[in-house]
């Protein structure tokens, strides 16, 4: 599709209408290829957040500390707050929702901070999930002092974090129990249509007007 | 990266007492067992943990953005607002000013409201919405922008143009006391309130006292920092003038209320809901903010002008810094008098407590600060007499704990002072204190920041120790620290006991029905920011019902779903909602007994509900001729109604042949329908207890601290869900090391905060909190309410600062005055008492 | 806290990256990993009306590592990636220590080190061990390439010497030499926090004996200078901490070394720190030089 030749038009458009630079940015998004055009001092978190209508991953701080905002960025994980929209460009981005798999199981990091009550008002956590998640693909069988520096990064004011150091060791069984199951990003065709199906308004650009559907 | 070593520890020589069964059945599964003790995963989550939680900035992107020009003087007169080139900006649809509030109507001019008065309050003073033309502390919101984004609403406060006259400011207490100026021209003294009280004869105990010490303590600002900030999204129907709101409150009933106020409109005609909450911590129970105001007023403006309806604000961290509130600053000076085995005669406390700018909320944490300072202990006489000062600083208003981490750190520095002066062991100090159980209820004689009696319930404070001292491995320690001194380590451990006003009134209400399909809906009206209201309450319904848990569903803060509330602050969540869900259940359950008994012609007495079934007692839910299902009970108790679904096919079995005609459908005294209105209202708070230890170590040379072990034993009497119970505790904890040892709100002279950023203002990681965090608990249940609740939300952050003050000066042998206390500054206190010895050497 | 309006450009290589530099010069800023600029323009400390960023200039993240030429990384290397390197480790550890102190590992996902290195922040690790080792940064720009030596890269604190029209397109450290060690430590407030001060230390040994030994502070005395402790540790036991010589260039740095004080700490106790991290730094580097004694040389000609 002209993806990229409608969204530069889309993006001269928005500059004629609101005086400010836009850019088109191709990415994709939890498996599935998204344009969209916006401001382009927009920041990362925000595009997920309000143009894209992911909302799980959240904004605690905007400076980087608290880690409430951790994507996975080609796997890894980065302050989504800490990186511009338009810095996203041919990239892959995983969010907390990403993790979920298609038929609805939880991520087994997802299932973990439910099985060790490691989340009380939620806020903070899809920044641990993400990050956790990552971090247990390098090291699948970490100990607790393992544990504990993987998730020292992250600011949580609910939990006082036991539950949290154990959600990760958990997770680490939780992934050895369903061993070989679920991992980073759908890699199967099957897969990637069904998140296609579920996320709406899936490959056709998003308006770049902030705030209005 | 610190390079502390992590050494071995004493461990409990004893195994804490197990807790409750940790495995059951999940949420989801059907089981007739009790639920109440149990815990169980919590059904919220898994919406939580997928990201599909509905926080306030997930909600309304269809709305205009709204952002604030905030004062950057912390007192200045406000001498011009020049918006002209703002307006111009592209994207920019209203910017409002104080001047607007004024044409508009006296409510919106009005100033903020007092929300709960006190005779105490000698000059209060508060805030408007958009400050008139005074600022009176750095961060005080002046005009609003109203634009299509937050970035352009940004830009637009950037092309502000406010002409201040600065004028002094008045930053710390002291400063305050002085009254060389003044925050509020009219307040001359800087003096908001002075509060006095006590009981039993202070001067003539002092005198005859064996004994006397005075203490002058500090503990700094700090603040709640939920992780999600405030915000308000609020949409206006032009068509019903009617107005919904969503905001991060800790209580959508009140909030509701005070905006009806503000905008002149009847209640039925404002709904305030509480969406998901990403933690409130005391700080978002004031209202209405400003925010609150503001937001709601221009939806109903720009809505009522046909430009939008839909306005949203939502804060950045910045602006939570210098906008929201703080708590905890205060200077004491503490006078006790005691006999020879440390009973404590006499305790005489002088509080000045740093109250901010503006007092909208009262002195809730003075009261709390200059009552529950009594704490275990049964003082012979007890004289406060405090005050809560003005600053030019940010308004101070609950953070969890709530003025009682000043006040254990007062009471339990005296008692440490005490068995110090007298050579005694420090529990044994706190045990000739102690209340007994015998003693209880135990009647002050005075006000609670209720307004009732501080009458303590019910309590074992020695058992609490008891276990405390087994599961922190007390008796072992002198020990341990002379095998660390012998390798050069400073080690030391501390104690703090504690007991906690919870479950304050009024009331709270809930409303349970059940549905035909047998499903169950119950509401509150006050909020959740994570205790994990939707399991807890299930729990307690489902038993009240015999349903699973995962049949009922809760909804919190919500006016359109229940209106009556207060809120959910001072640990009252479980004991009031708790209890209220409860009477609101065992009414649906008695009228479903009673319909029951009439179709089953068994008598009421014989009939109970379980298996999602009303059956004869012994019997099996389901079976024909013993048993309704729930669900046709429901039908049954609306005759009027022509169901089309399987409950009402079954019920058409009963209807017919035994109608008594002569009896109306709706028995006299009845409603229709198989639910209830249940509210608590008791007479006074249930009073928790704890009693925490702390073993720490500092670094000789580098005076790094290091909690090494903390161990926790409370009581909150009969608990719902244990595991949620613990993660209050260990989050409370947290929360406490955070404020012992690192958490301080820094302003300069000026009223500048320095530290508004979380790279200066120092929350704990997890690298922070100690290598092992034990509990424990004693149960004392409630005589106040019939599930013999207690309160535990606060439990974990009360007494931690004195704890961890008491183990550094045991490290050390430097006493220990002020909280929190960094690594620089104990450097500085070593330097200080070294030199003091060596002057006394000379 | 969200940035102010900018002109976003995107080039795709250095040189379209430098043309456009040169055109709006001092209104410009260049964006690399972004972990200290974007901070800065959300709080709208920082409101250049252009940023150039040079993240999707492909094939910008090199790292070469050899015994002859040292380490060097270009300026989309990101800080993980230097740390994980393994080539990188093994011709000059100490990047890979010093890296390990730098925020946390999501910062370092993205933060690259040239980036680091030209912030010139006083608070940062990186430019305090580029100006130990004696390494260098190049700079581009339309008028040509140059090399700046650490010694001449910090014009003070959050400056660096750059042009307006440059851009750093990469680092190198030389590899560390046999018969010397290194070691760096810090002290912060919490775990990831910046130091509250940091010492990275550089010692050679000969038979057990220190020979010589030099060290650069992080959050403490000023930024990029070099403290040649030699004379005073001069013989010290590099296997015997309790030699009155670590002792002795503890307090000499005490005196020496000037500290601050801000809301975390005084200057008094920064020097406190400065003392201790000194002689345990100074050690753990002497220690590191007797353990890479023992190693098998990879260096050609690695007599020590």
């Amino acid at each position: 599709m002209t993806s990229s030749t409608t969204g530069a038009e889309q993006a001269d458009e928005l500059q004629a209408e609101t005086g400010e630079q836009h850019v088109a940015v191709n990415f994709t998004l939890n498996g599935v290829t998204q344009t969209v055009v916006l401001p382009s001092r927009t920041l990362a978190s925000d595009a997920i957040r309000h143009h894209l209508r992911q909302t799980g991953t959240h904004v605690g701080c905007e400076h980087g500390v608290c880690g409430a905002c951790t994507v996975l960025l080609d796997g890894k994980p980065v302050r989504s707050c800490l990186v511009l929209a338009a810095s996203l460009e041919g990239r892959s981005v995983t969010t907390v929702e990403g993790l979920v798999e298609p038929d609805g199981t939880l991520h087994p990091v997802q299932q973990a901070f439910v099985d060790c009550h490691g989340l009380q008002c939620g806020f903070c956590t899809p920044g641990f999930v993400t990050t956790i998640a990552a971090f247990l693909e390098e090291n699948p069988s970490p100990t607790q002092e393992e544990a504990t520096e993987a998730i020292a990064g992250n600011l949580c004011r609910c939990t006082g974090y036991q539950n949290i150091r154990a959600a990760v060791l958990r997770a680490a069984e939780i992934k050895r129990e369903r061993s070989g199951g679920s991992p980073l990003g759908p890699d199967s065709e099957a897969a990637r249509a069904s998140l296609d199906a579920k996320v709406r308004g899936t490959t056709a650009p998003v308006g770049g007007k902030a705030g209005r559907p | 990266m610190t390079a502390v070593s992590h050494p071995s520890v004493p461990h409990a020589t004893v195994a804490p007492e197990a807790p409750a069964e940790t495995a059951s059945a999940p949420a989801g599964t059907t089981e007739s067992g009790r639920s109440f003790g149990k815990p169980i995963p919590r059904v919220e989550d898994n919406r939580l943990v997928s990201g599909n939680g509905r926080y306030l900035d997930d909600l309304g992107h269809g709305a205009l953005a709204a952002a604030f020009v905030r004062s950057p003087h912390a007192h200045a007169h406000i001498r011009g607002i020049d918006v002209e080139a703002a307006l111009e900006l592209p994207g920019v649809h209203a910017i409002y000013t104080y001047e607007d509030l004024e044409a508009d109507s006296p409510e919106m001019a009005e100033n903020l409201p007092l929300l709960i008065p006190h005779p105490a309050i000698t000059a209060p003073r508060n805030g408007y919405p958009l400050a008139k033309d005074e600022v009176n502390h750095v961060g005080e919101a002046i005009v609003m922008v109203v634009a299509d984004n937050r970035y352009i609403a940004e830009d637009a406060c950037a092309l502000i143009d406010v002409d201040y006259e600065t004028l002094p400011a008045v930053v710390g207490i002291e400063t305050a006391r002085s009254a060389e100026h003044t925050v509020h021209p009219d307040v001359p003294d800087n003096v908001a309130a002075h509060l006095q009280h006590g009981f039993g004869d202070i001067e003539a105990e002092l005198a005859a006292a064996p004994h006397r010490l005075t203490l002058e303590l500090e503990i700094e600002r700090s603040a709640s920092m939920p992780m999600e900030g405030k915000g308000v999204y609020a949409r206006w129907d032009d068509d019903e003038k009617a107005l919904t709101f969503w905001t991060s409150t800790q209580t959508s009933t009140s909030a509701r209320a005070a905006i009806a106020a503000r905008l002149g409109m009847a209640h039925n005609k404002v709904h305030c809901i509480a969406p998901d909450v990403g933690g409130g911590f005391g700080v978002k129970i004031v209202h209405p903010w400003p925010e609150e105001v503001m937001v709601t007023w221009a939806a109903r403006r720009l809505g009522q002008a046909g430009i939008a309806t839909e306005v949203k604000w939502v804060e950045d961290r910045r602006e939570h810094f210098v906008s929201s509130a703080h708590e905890r600053g205060q200077i004491h000076e503490v006078t006790v008098g005691f006999d020879d085995d440390g009973r404590l005669l006499a305790f005489d406390f002088s509080i000045w407590h740093d109250g901010g700018a503006y007092l909208p909320y009262g002195i809730i944490v003075l009261l709390n600060t200059s009552t529950q300072v009594l704490g275990p202990y049964k003082p012979r006489a007890f004289r406060v007499d405090a005050y809560s000062l003005y600053t030019n600083t940010v308004i101070v208003t609950p953070y969890r704990g709530a003025g009682r981490p000043q006040a254990v750190f007062a009471m339990e520095r005296a008692m440490d002072a005490i068995a110090k002066h007298l050579g005694k062991d420090v529990l044994e100090i706190r045990e000739t204190n102690f209340i007994r159980p015998e003693e209880m209820p135990y009647d002050f004689h005075l006000i609670f920041q209720d307004g009732r009696p501080l009458i303590y319930d019910s309590g074992d404070y020695q058992a609490g120790m008891d276990k405390l001292r087994k599961l922190i491995g007390w008796d072992e320690f002198a020990e341990y620290k002379e095998r660390a001194r012998a390798e050069g380590r400073r080690v030391g451990i501390g104690v703090g006991a504690y007991v906690e006003g919870t479950g304050p009134g009024p009331y709270e209400g809930a409303h349970v029905l059940v549905e035909t399909s047998g499903k169950v809906k119950a509401a509150t009206g006050l909020t959740t920011q994570g205790q994990g209201h939707q399991t807890s309450f299930a729990q307690i319904v489902a038993d009240d019902l015999g349903v699973p848990v995962s049949d009922v569903e809760i909804v919190t803060g919500d006016t359109r779903r229940f209106g009556y509330a207060v809120g959910t602050f001072a640990s009252r969540g479980a004991v009031m909602s708790g209890s209220a869900f409860h009477v609101a259940a065992q009414m649906v359950a008695e009228k479903a007994k009673k319909i029951a008994s009439e179709h089953l012609h068994v008598d009421v007495a014989d009939l109970e509900l379980r298996g999602g079934h009303v059956c004869v007692v012994g019997t099996e839910p389901g079976a024909e001729s013993t048993s309704i299902p729930l669900g046709v009970v429901a039908v049954l108790s609306n005759p009027l109604r022509y169901a089309f679904d399987e409950s009402s096919r079954q019920a058409t079995g009963f209807a017919g042949a035994e109608v008594d005609m002569s009896k109306p459908p709706v028995p006299e005294g009845e409603q229709p329908g198989l639910e209830a209105t249940g509210y608590y209202s008791p007479p006074t708070s249930t009073f928790a207890s704890g009693i925490h230890a702390a073993i720490v170590e500092t670094d000789p040379v580098t005076a790094e601290i290091r909690v090494l072990r903390y161990a926790v034993v409370h009581d909150c009497g009969n608990v719902i869900n244990p595991r949620i119970v613990e993660g209050q505790v260990q989050g409370a904890v947290a929360q406490g090391i955070g404020g012992a040892l690192y958490e301080r709100i820094v302003y300069d002279e000026h009223g500048q905060m320095l530290n508004a950023s979380y790279m200066d203002f120092l929350m704990p990681f997890v690298t922070e909190m100690p290598d092992s965090l034990e509990m424990d608990h004693t149960v004392t249940p409630s005589a106040l309410n019939p599930l013999g609740m207690k309160g535990a939300g606060e439990a974990g952050v009360i007494p931690t600062s004195a704890v961890i003050a008491a183990a550094i000066e045991d490290a050390e042998g430097i006493p220990i005055t002020r909280m929190p206390i960094s690594p620089s500054e104990l450097f500085e206190l070593r330097a200080t008492h070294a030199a003091s010895r060596n002057k006394e050497n000379e | 806290m969200k940035p102010s309006p900018l002109t976003y450009h995107r080039p795709r290589s250095i040189d379209e990256a430098c043309e456009i530099l040169a055109e709006v010069a001092h209104e410009g800023k260049v964006l690399a990993g972004g972990q200290s600029l974007i901070p800065l323009l959300s709080m709208r400390l920082a409101a250049p009306a252009h940023l150039v960023d040079i993240g999707s200039v492909p094939r910008f993240d090199a790292i070469s590592a050899s015994p002859e030429l040292g380490v060097t990384f270009d300026a989309l290397t990101t800080h993980a990636a230097l740390e994980s390197d393994p080539a990188a480790a093994q011709v000059q550890p100490l990047l890979g220590r010093a890296l390990r102190l730098v925020a946390h590992p999501t910062i370092r996902n993205r933060g690259t080190t040239v980036g680091s290195l030209v912030h010139a922040d006083p608070s940062a690790e990186m430019p305090a061990v580029l100006a130990l080792l004696g390494g260098a940064v190049t700079v581009r720009s339309v008028r040509g390439v140059r090399q700046i030596p650490a010694a001449d890269l910090f014009a003070g604190p959050l400056e660096s010497t750059l042009e307006a029209d440059e851009i750093a397109i990469g680092a190198s450290v030389p590899a560390a030499r046999p018969g010397t060690g290194t070691a760096i430590d810090e002290i912060a407030r919490r775990h990831g926090d910046y130091a509250l001060v940091g010492v990275v230390a550089r010692v050679q040994v000969d038979d057990g004996a220190v020979t010589s030994a030099r060290m650069t502070y992080v959050s403490a005395g000023e930024l990029g200078q070099v403290v040649d402790y030699t004379d005073v540790l001069r013989g010290a036991c590099a296997t015997d901490a309790r030699d009155p010589l670590w002792q002795q260039v503890a307090e000499l740095a005490r005196e020496t070394v000037d500290t601050e004080a801000d809301i975390h700490a005084t200057a008094r106790y920064r020097s406190q720190l400065v003392a201790a991290l000194t002689a345990r730094v100074g050690f753990a580097a002497a220690q590191d030089a007797v353990r890479d004694d023992t190693r098998t040389p990879m260096h050609t000609g690695g007599h020590r």
